[in-house]
């Protein structure tokens, strides 16, 4: 008995009980999270991989706000069925420039981790401003307001600034040709234009929104960011045993 | 300072560094506010700026109005020998309970139908469902049960320790400082403010303010414990005590952002990718582990000896699962990323552990329910500890359900569906809701000092009408979230997928009809209670002598 007298410790002492539940709580954290940051398989680098431009960034931030991760996952689970309808399974380096992640915890709309190119421009448009003009049986909410606001980009380099000084490498001319970057990705054809391609490799350059008033709205920048979405890695050449030990 | 305000002081009164210190601050931060309002970068981030001036000014006005009314002494620790426990904030984060309660069930059940009906959403931005979701989660998780946890806390370690709260303007500055960062949460989501980290949505400014008052809180309910009359700490306390270290110790890991400026709302996380899916569900499973687990099991460790006039069934299984479940619930988490690019041993620790939390988890089960052996008839004739009762049977099916949903090849087609959904409701309505409401309905009475509640009959009514909405909640979920997994990997004798991803949405609509039914009758049976705990303070004679519960002793 004299062992369940010990735990009067603990019942004795606030000091004591509450030292003793710090104790117990940290150990499941710190064996399951610091090793993530030391790992092959969990830093890997994969040719392809590269910050978000600027207007692609800016869409992120409005998937974010609108709360798209409520209904849509990013991230493709290798099962049969998820690999034939999504695409390649999704490597944890798709997602290392991700702050936060967007993996999302449920499928109420389908998972948008390689959505990009599926569809064309018009059809995310028609979709975002009336979802059953283009898919009647769809649940989704219309953003038509989206295509209505024109973004605000004005301080756009100061998210790259914050970003690269979290160690994502965004380099000083990405930074200081933030916005410049926004208005030839969303208003361009040429994606070569003034080294965009250059700076983001595989950067696709448009009036996203089918616009040529020359006005970028927060669609322009959410469409951009969905038809990047799981592209820039090239799987026809991705060799998945490289990382595996 | 004294001068302020018209009433003369009395000799000898003197405003106390705690009165003085923290209309200093709030000084300051109103200014700091602003400052910030009008340099802001966004309209929705000034608009949360001027919330915070407005605020700090009214706690300005607040604290010198307290001091100009107050006699020249705090009051006393006892009086005539016997604590003077301080109720007022209790009282205040009852209330806000139930007001928030009914807010974030009403958002509940308007999603719900939006599901079902998507023209609700109207196509608005601040109605639409993915700036409701948050809101209604918050609305329930942190501004009910949060206020739930509040009150009851701050009631039982008074009770427990046989002390007077500590401090005298900090217990007012936890209730209403938590109550602030939910109405700053709340608005910034259908402002469309949000980190997008669920159940962590709120950005680093809210976070900040809300560490500040967390802290507040932690300290002052330690310096209560260490006021008290009674030599242990009693077990409903080691598990607020869990809850309120655990949880900012959560909060802190996983809201590590840097903003982009002081004058914006935005902020981006330091952690990304994997390594940020990872602290995410560290935190959000351990939100449900120690917001939602912990913080209501205390409760149960309370109201239901209390109610049921019966012991607390063992000490040691209450030691041994204490202590075992606050190590085990911490590496769940991976659950959530089950088959993602979390490495695989990460995913499998967290299904080991998940398995093994069944048994903590059910030995607080036993514990809560074998209280009331030698007192079962009272089920028949008091409808609050049946609430109770049928609560802590939730908390085992849940508990037993969770673990199972963890198993990898169970997770594979239970995750991304409304099973998940479903789970969480289970445990949610039929577990922390539940015994949240007996312990309101016990707690109402005692705090205004009536003799009983206005109407058990309305109690049962309340009980029968939401036991049978969480039932058509739940099993509406299992069916739509098992057929929606089965159809998505559905193949045919060719061997293409069956249906296309609109395909199995469409067959979800009538389990989202019959869910959002569900969701209207657990909202009826809340505003039932409303009534009957607005009746009771209205309409029932208060009680003549003061202390009439017996002490609490655990059984030996």
């Amino acid at each position: 008995m004299s062992l369940w007298n010990k735990h009067a410790v603990f019942e004795k002492n606030s000091v004591v009980l509450v030292a003793g539940i710090i104790g117990v709580v940290a150990i499941g954290g710190i064996v399951e999270i610091a090793p993530l940051f030391y790992l092959k398989n969990t830093i890997e680098e994969v040719e392809g991989m590269r910050p978000y431009s600027p207007l692609e960034l800016a869409g992120r931030n409005i998937y974010i706000r609108e709360g798209c991760y409520n209904c849509h996952s990013q991230m493709v689970r290798p099962l049969r069925d998820e690999v034939e309808r999504y695409g390649h399974y999704s490597l944890a380096a798709e997602s290392m420039y991700d702050k936060p992640f967007q993996w999302g915890s449920k499928r109420t709309g389908p998972d948008l981790a390689r959505v990009g190119g599926k569809y064309s421009d018009a059809w995310h448009v028609a979709h975002l401003v009336d979802p059953r003009s283009v898919v009647p049986a769809s649940i989704m909410p219309g953003y038509p307001f989206l295509f209505e606001t024109p973004l605000a980009f004005e301080t756009i380099g100061t998210d790259l600034a914050v970003q690269a000084a979290m160690g994502v490498p965004y380099t000083r001319e990405m930074i200081e040709n933030a916005r410049t970057d926004v208005i030839i990705q969303a208003t361009m054809d040429d994606p070569d234009q003034a080294g965009l391609l250059e700076r983001y490799p595989k950067a696709q350059a448009r009036s996203f929104s089918g616009r040529s008033d020359g006005v970028i709205t927060e669609g322009d920048a959410l469409v951009a960011y969905l038809q990047t979405l799981g592209t820039l890695v090239d799987f026809s050449t991705y060799d998945g045993q490289a990382n595996v030990r | 300072m004294a001068s302020i305000g018209a009433s003369p002081v009395a000799p000898g009164k003197r405003m106390t560094l705690g009165e003085g210190g923290s209309a200093l601050a709030f000084a300051a931060l109103a200014l700091l506010s602003i400052v910030v309002a009008a340099k802001a970068w966004e309209a929705a981030y000034a608009f949360h700026a001027y919330l915070f001036a407005a605020g700090s000014v009214a706690a300005v006005f607040a604290i010198m109005n307290r001091y100009n009314d107050r006699p020249a002494t705090l009051p006393p620790q006892e009086i005539d020998g016997k604590p003077n426990y301080n109720m007022g904030p209790v009282k205040f984060a009852t209330v806000a309970a139930m007001v928030w309660g009914i807010a974030g069930f009403t958002v509940g059940v308007l999603i719900a139908f939006q599901l079902a009906y998507p023209a609700l959403n109207f196509d608005v931005a601040w109605l639409n469902f993915g700036r409701m979701r948050p809101l209604h989660t918050s609305a329930v998780i942190f501004a009910f049960g949060g206020n739930v946890l509040l009150a009851t806390s701050l009631y039982v370690v008074q009770r427990t320790s046989r002390a007077r709260l500590a401090g005298d303007i900090t217990p007012w500055f936890v209730v209403v400082g938590y109550n602030f960062f939910i109405l700053i949460a709340g608005t910034g989501y259908l402002l469309g403010i949000t980190q997008s980290k669920e159940y962590a949505e709120p950005e680093w400014y809210a976070d900040l303010f809300l560490t500040v008052v967390w802290v507040a809180y932690l300290l002052m309910f330690m310096l209560t414990l260490r006021k008290r009359k009674e030599p242990h700490i009693y077990v409903a306390n080691w598990f607020y005590l869990a809850f309120i270290v655990t949880i900012a110790i959560l909060h802190l890991g996983n809201n590590a952002v840097i903003p982009v400026s002081l004058f914006s709302a935005k902020s981006y996380q330091v952690w990304s990718g994997v390594q940020d899916a990872m602290v995410q569900w560290w935190y959000g499973h351990n939100a449900v582990g120690f917001f939602l687990t912990a913080g209501f099991l205390a409760i149960m460790y309370y109201f239901v000896p209390k109610r049921a006039e019966r012991p607390v069934y063992s000490y040691r299984l209450s030691i041994i699962h204490f202590w075992a479940l606050i190590f085990l619930y911490i590496w769940a988490g991976p659950h959530h990323l089950h088959y993602t690019a979390l490495p695989d041993w990460t995913q499998t620790l967290g299904m080991v552990f998940s398995i093994m939390l069944w048994m903590p988890s059910w030995g607080g089960m036993i514990n809560g329910l074998m209280t009331l052996s030698g007192a079962w008839d009272k089920l028949r004739t008091d409808p609050v500890l049946r609430l109770m009762v049928v609560s802590i049977a939730f908390y085992g099916m849940s508990t037993f359900e969770g673990p199972m949903m963890s198993i990898k090849v169970v997770n594979s087609l239970s995750h991304y569906t409304d099973w998940t959904v479903g789970h969480v409701h289970s445990g949610a309505l039929g577990w922390v809701a539940y015994i949240s409401f007996g312990a309101i309905y016990c707690l109402v009475p005692w705090l205004w000092n009536r003799e009983r509640l206005y109407s058990l009959k309305l109690v049962n009514w309340h009980f029968w009408i939401s036991t049978l909405g969480i039932v058509l909640y739940i099993s509406s979920m299992w069916v739509a979230g098992i057929m929606q997994g089965l159809m998505w990997r559905a193949y045919t004798a060719l061997g293409f997928l069956e249906y296309s991803f609109i395909e199995t949405s469409e067959a979800m609509h009538p389990y989202y009809v019959i869910r959002g039914l569900g969701g209207v009758l657990f909202l009826a049976g809340a505003l039932i209670m409303v009534y009957n705990l607005v009746m009771t303070v209205r309409a029932v004679k208060p009680v003549v002598e003061a202390e009439p519960k017996s002490p609490l002793v655990a059984a030996e």
